[in-house]
């Protein structure tokens, strides 16, 4: 290897390093990094106080809290229900398991106001599922006089976010339980352990990297989810309004800064939640190896 | 994928146990996702075929449908061309800053869909930095077909790239090395060497990218200014349709765009039941 500081490439008689990254970099700027650069550019201008004067407004707070709120309990109930299935999934044989498999893909692969205007009109008040709820019913009844409203409700958000997050966690933790090596479970067995205490001090920590993993990436996904959530969410100011959609407001009214800012600082979370689920995704690997 | 199956008691859960975690996964799917996918369809043909046909018949409808299939075939094949320029880049070569660079192709995938068309706003909107400049000579981009295809980029931007990277930094680059140095150009190695080890994979990314770019709602919803018949694409034909209370006219155009979600499971499906071990693992999603 002559490869030294000054030189920033290893060289390599396969040509075409000049075109291909030259290609790369250019598009990377014109399509992702200039826009991203003009949207911190107009935030500027309203400069820092200005910015997190718009970020605790007390609208624009709601809606931020709401956004990562919403998100974060779709994230665990997706954390939960997505280890039991992938479980299910690597570890149990049944009739169509492959057609199961392949299913928990959809909220990739449909459109997400397909998915917003069909949630909103299974779980509004006369709807398949929302009827369920309702007052006249045992189980509405539950929930007071009104029954248990989900549509138009910050439930209704919560319902929108599990359905998009759902295929993360068990996509990240299928292959590692996949890959578990059936050993160590037998050693545990072996030397005495109930099953649950098995799972629970064995086979759970060999889980943890990728349910975290998974559980940050069904969080980030979330909170900048649009097209499934406005329709369910009835997006009453200061109740059931998600973040996204108060950018939208703004933009409607020309209020191109206040857009700008709110962008800015949802940005700003998401680029550290990258950062963190980059972290994750590293841990993760060097214990796969281990 | 399955694991073998097994029999010892020790190393399973009981019948009960068994039974009761299927059940829960099962329903949890069937109330989350078989449900919605059947309602679509339901709520489709609540009045029978004829109403149906006249919804995705519609000028308006077929019009977004045009639009929607253009959009796609003028994203798709960039962002095909990005990812396996970038993935070549990336697998083929040691360089400083690799990684960082990997980092920021996957970066619109944690961008809000709403903010990646707020961006182009910004950019060439009428109070846009360029927007001034475009009017001047009559450019139209936001608020028409450039706008919808610039955001349909962005939000579609790292599918095939991320898809190719893993798969060809795991092909190595002795194949490449081994042909160049009998002679063959660097079009021809990879013509002839690179893609015949690429392509599942590459179709694998195409099919999501796709996917993805005809179901956009947000960024493109941002950008378009919902003009019917000129700047409506299928998604957001559904949206206005829904909020006109036309619910089954907007569920039937839902339906084509929830067969085509249909249609790409299955594809999806076979690519990894066939070709997985040619589609980078590390690369599910």
């Amino acid at each position: 290897m002559n490869w030294s500081p000054a030189r920033l490439r290893q060289p390599s008689v396969i040509p075409g390093f000049r075109l291909t990254l030259g290609f790369s970099l250019a598009y990377l700027f014109l399509i992702v990094l200039i826009p991203l650069g003009a949207l911190l550019l107009k935030a500027s201008e309203l400069g820092i106080g200005g910015m997190l004067a718009i970020a605790f407004d007390a609208r624009v707070l709601a809606a931020l809290k709401l956004s990562f709120g919403a998100s974060f309990v779709a994230a665990l109930i997706n954390g939960v229900f997505g280890l039991v299935l992938a479980w299910v999934l690597v570890r149990y044989r049944f009739p169509g398991k492959k057609i199961v498999d392949a299913i928990v893909d959809l909220p990739f692969a449909l459109p997400t106001a397909v998915a917003g205007i069909t949630l909103a009109t299974l779980y509004a008040k006369n709807g398949w599922v929302g009827a369920l709820f309702g007052p006249q019913t045992w189980v509405g009844s539950l929930f007071g006089p009104k029954g248990l409203m989900i549509a138009y409700t910050p439930l209704g958000v919560v319902l929108a976010l599990t359905f998009v997050g759902l295929p993360f966690v068990v996509r990240t933790v299928q292959p590692v339980l996949a890959d578990f090596d059936a050993e160590t479970e037998e050693a545990a067995a072996s030397l005495g352990a109930s099953r649950l205490s098995t799972f629970t001090r064995v086979i759970f920590p060999a889980l943890l990297p990728a349910l975290t993993t998974g559980f940050a990436l069904a969080f980030a996904r979330a909170v900048g989810e649009y097209g499934s959530v406005i329709f369910i969410a009835g997006n009453i100011p200061m109740v059931s309004e998600i973040a996204p959609l108060l950018i939208v407001t703004k933009l409607e009214e020309y209020n191109y800064a206040g857009a700008a800012a709110i962008a800015v600082v949802m940005l700003a979370i998401s680029f550290v939640l990258l950062l963190v689920i980059n972290l994750l995704q590293r841990w993760n690997q060097s214990r796969m190896r281990a | 994928m399955d694991g073998a199956p097994r029999s010892n008691d020790a190393t399973t859960e009981g019948p009960f146990l068994r039974l009761g975690l299927s059940g829960i996964a099962l329903l949890y799917l069937a109330l989350f996702l078989v449900l919605p996918l059947v309602a679509v369809f339901v709520e489709a043909f609540a009045k029978g075929l004829g109403p149906f046909l006249a919804a995705v018949t519609e000028p308006d409808a077929l019009s977004a449908v045009k639009l929607t299939l253009i959009v796609a075939a003028i994203s798709v094949p960039m962002n095909l061309v990005f990812g396996v320029a970038a993935a070549w880049a990336i697998a083929k070569y040691e360089f400083w800053g690799k990684s960082f660079l990997i980092t920021l192709i996957d970066l619109p995938f944690s961008v809000s869909p709403v903010i990646s068309g707020l961006v182009y706003i910004l950019l060439f909107g009428a109070q846009g930095l360029l927007g001034p400049w475009l009017y001047e000579h009559d450019i139209k981009i936001i608020f028409a077909v450039p706008g919808i295809v610039l955001a349909t980029i962005f939000v579609t931007f790292p599918f095939i790239a991320r898809e190719l990277i893993p798969l060809m930094q795991e092909q190595g680059t002795s194949e490449e090395e081994a042909a160049i140095s009998l002679g063959a150009s660097g079009w021809q190695t990879f013509r002839r060497v690179t893609l015949p080890n690429i392509r599942w994979g590459l179709l694998y990314g195409v099919l999501l990218c796709n996917a993805r770019a005809m179901g956009e709602f947000g960024a493109v919803s941002v950008v378009s200014g919902h003009v019917r018949g000129l700047t409506n694409t299928m998604p957001l034909h559904v949206e206005i349709l829904y909020n006109e209370y036309n619910f089954t006219a907007s569920f039937a155009v839902a339906s084509l765009l929830a067969l085509l979600a249909l249609v790409t499971l299955i594809l999806k499906s076979v690519l990894e039941w066939r070709y997985g071990d040619e589609i980078a693992a590390s690369a599910r999603h």
